[in-house]
């Protein structure tokens, strides 16, 4: 099958330089991951903790969102509500328009990517500058984050050098990552000091004080809620905790599990807009709380599990598909065992099903999962979905299906299993012939001679 | 739009489910000697490139010299901050030029951006396990202080130094009291954008000079 899918993932195969890039960054991304949690025990423990806090958020989150809309309210912070991409882009767009706004700083948010905002604004005559230095690379260069954590984490230090280079034609070239990173930080001073209005995500808000919390490392994400008049704030409904205190083993295993940091250089909690014996921070504080697909995904008591995600990246660090295919093979905002599971929720099935065949359920994703989502449970429940969905469609799942019912009733009926395992042995000469693409890269399998039951009974094992 | 929220609510009543109070996180601690807690949170910041100098009530002269090594022209400050008595009166003539922050940052931008070398403010804590330090801006100590400025001076006081944030925060009653914007501040600003490899002084202060007391 010539699926979108394949055909990306097979392209993205083909592009050595990336995928050298991706699995260097992944590997040093798993080591410093498990450098920072040096105690298996103390790992368990706190997973424990972020699963029950999110479970708990989630059993109670038309509640939670309430108290947050309250208590926001209270603070001072407008609190809005999005259905969908298009409410979402128009909500934040009258905001800016409403101020006359013709830019828009931005710190780093994947919902922002998800309900395609920078096209909206673009369209409308507003520019939308990324400030992350991963983010600013990516809209240069005109591309979709690769990483939900590290946007760029595809392209090396050459290929930036000379982006770079394209776009600011004054400043002198360089290769070297810091005199990079100096010249971002050039380039956008005069944009964090001139411009008015300042957008970001949220990484955790919680309900019992109103306050939304940002982690970030390079300051963009403070100036971008700091220093402008206006800060509108983006977030799933999802991200919603009870408890203030919720936040501390959630920071831990965040920054741990996304980056092995202890903790990231900043966390900011904001809790309402300048008051008025207040110097500086933005007059204007605004939420808006997307839905875009999620309140589904929390009516299916199993499939719940997929909003507990804080989007830490870990799954896909570890994931033997995601480093050979990166981010763009995916072809979703998303990418990864969790986007596997969340896109075709998202989506719908019917445009993103396939996507839950992505995976070879290997389960590495879900043994580093900080709140502990069985991410390949989810993905067997959404092919088995997908497959019955596309039952008597006439596409190639019909001779999958004849396959595994053999499968199956061979495996049922011991006398035909005999039966057929004797057939299959006499005939392992031309098993080597029949699985041509298996064995393009990799040696033939070969059937053994005598059966791991015949071997067993010789060697007079008890049947437990 | 009182609409979406009517449906997105009613959408996530569907199936209700079993509720349940919020779970009780037992608080996080270590018990160190106050010794330790200090040495804990110096190599912890130190381990980020934080600059961390030990003083005595002699610290706005060490403050200046380590300025005047940096070339800084000027160093900001709250008009009205907890040790502002303390900065000014022990600082050096030959020093850097000292500047009060008293108005508003619509009269005090352009400055703070174009002229500002380095800024000064106090904390309100200090976290041992993260090596972070705390800080709750304030009408007299404002937001942007501890961000524009590339160099970032803090004093920190040997007592407010505590072992995690999950302690402070249920010691402190942070849930009943939260400011407009409360900060954990744990180094320089940096980033590992370009090919995993960290790179400091991106957008945040370049260097961070934390003075323990």
């Amino acid at each position: 099958m010539r699926t979108e899918l394949r055909v990306r993932a097979t392209q993205a195969l083909g592009r050595d330089r990336v995928r050298a890039n991706i699995r260097r960054a992944m590997d040093g991304l798993i080591l410093k991951r498990r450098a920072a949690f040096p105690d298996v025990e103390e790992l368990e423990r706190l997973r424990d903790q972020g699963e029950a806090i999110r479970d708990h958020a989630l059993a109670n989150l038309p509640e939670l969102l309430e108290a947050l809309e309250g208590r926001c309210a209270a603070n001072g912070i407008q609190v809005h509500w999005a259905r969908d991409a298009a409410e979402a882009n128009a909500i934040i767009l009258t905001i800016i328009q409403g101020h006359g706004g013709k830019a828009v700083i931005k710190g780093k948010s994947m919902v922002s990517e998800e309900i395609g905002l920078n096209d909206c604004l673009s369209a409308h005559g507003i520019e939308p500058i990324e400030t992350d230095l991963g983010e600013l690379i990516i809209q240069l260069a005109q591309e979709h984050p690769s990483h939900i954590v590290a946007p760029a984490v595809h392209k090396d230090r050459r290929e930036i050098a000379a982006l770079f280079s394209r776009h600011y034609p004054d400043e002198p070239y360089t290769e070297e990552i810091e005199r990079l990173t100096a010249l971002a930080r050039r380039v956008m001073r005069e944009r964090f000091k001139g411009t008015r209005i300042g957008l970001s995500g949220v990484n955790f808000a919680v309900a019992e004080t109103g306050t939304l919390c940002l982690v970030e490392n390079e300051g963009n994400g403070r100036l971008s809620t700091t220093a402008p008049d206006v800060h509108i704030a983006i977030t799933g409904i999802e991200k919603v905790i009870a408890r203030l205190e919720h936040l501390a083993p959630l920071l831990t295993l965040l920054t741990r599990s996304a980056t092995g940091q202890p903790i990231t250089t900043y966390v900011n909690m904001i809790s309402g807009p300048r008051k008025p014996d207040e110097r500086d921070g933005p007059r204007e504080v605004h939420l808006v709380l997307l839905d875009n697909g999620r309140s589904g995904i929390h009516a299916d008591p199993q499939l719940r599990a997929t909003l507990r995600c804080i989007r830490c990246a870990a799954c896909m660090n570890h994931c033997p598909v995601y480093v050979r295919i990166g981010g763009h093979g995916y072809g979703t905002v998303y990418p990864g065992p969790i986007g596997s599971i969340l896109e075709p929720q998202l989506q719908g099935l019917e445009r993103q099903g396939e996507l839950a065949q992505a995976s070879t359920l290997c389960g590495a994703c879900s043994a580093v999962c900080p709140v502990r989502i069985p991410i390949p449970q989810l993905l067997n429940r959404l092919r088995f979905e997908h497959a019955e969905a596309q039952r008597g469609k006439g596409t190639g799942i019909r001779i999958e299906g004849f396959i595994w019912r053999a499968w199956a009733t061979a495996h049922a009926h011991p006398a035909l299993y005999r039966r057929v395992t004797w057939i299959i042995r006499r005939m392992r000469g031309l098993v080597g012939l029949s699985i041509r693409p298996w064995n393009r890269t990799r040696t033939a399998p070969r059937i053994a001679p005598r059966s791991l039951h015949a071997l067993v009974r010789e060697e007079g094992l008890a049947n437990d | 739009m009182t609409d979406a929220r009517r449906r997105i609510l009613q959408g996530l009543r569907v199936h209700a489910a079993a509720k349940g109070r919020a779970p009780a996180i037992p608080v996080r601690r270590f018990e160190w000697s106050q010794e330790e807690a200090v040495d804990r949170l110096e190599q912890m910041m130190q381990a980020v490139r934080t600059e961390v100098h030990r003083v005595d009530d002699a610290w706005p002269q060490r403050l200046a010299e380590e300025l005047t090594r940096a070339s800084a022209r000027r160093l900001y400050y709250g008009a009205k901050g907890p040790l502002t008595g303390e900065l000014t009166a022990g600082w050096p003539d030959s020093a850097p030029e000292l500047v009060a922050w008293e108005g508003s940052i619509e009269t005090t931008r352009d400055r703070l951006f174009d002229e500002a070398d380095a800024s000064f403010t106090s904390a309100r804590a200090g976290i041992a396990e993260t090596g972070s330090l705390v800080l709750w801006p304030t009408p007299a100590e404002p937001r942007l202080l501890s961000l524009v400025p590339p160099i970032h001076c803090v004093l920190l006081e040997r007592r407010q130094i505590v072992s995690t944030l999950h302690a402070l925060m249920v010691e402190e009653r942070w849930a009943a009291q939260m400011p407009t914007n409360a900060l954990l501040i744990s180094g320089p600003s940096k980033s590992a954008d370009i090919e995993q490899t960290l790179a400091y002084g991106v957008h945040g202060p370049e260097r961070l000079i934390l003075l323990i007391r």
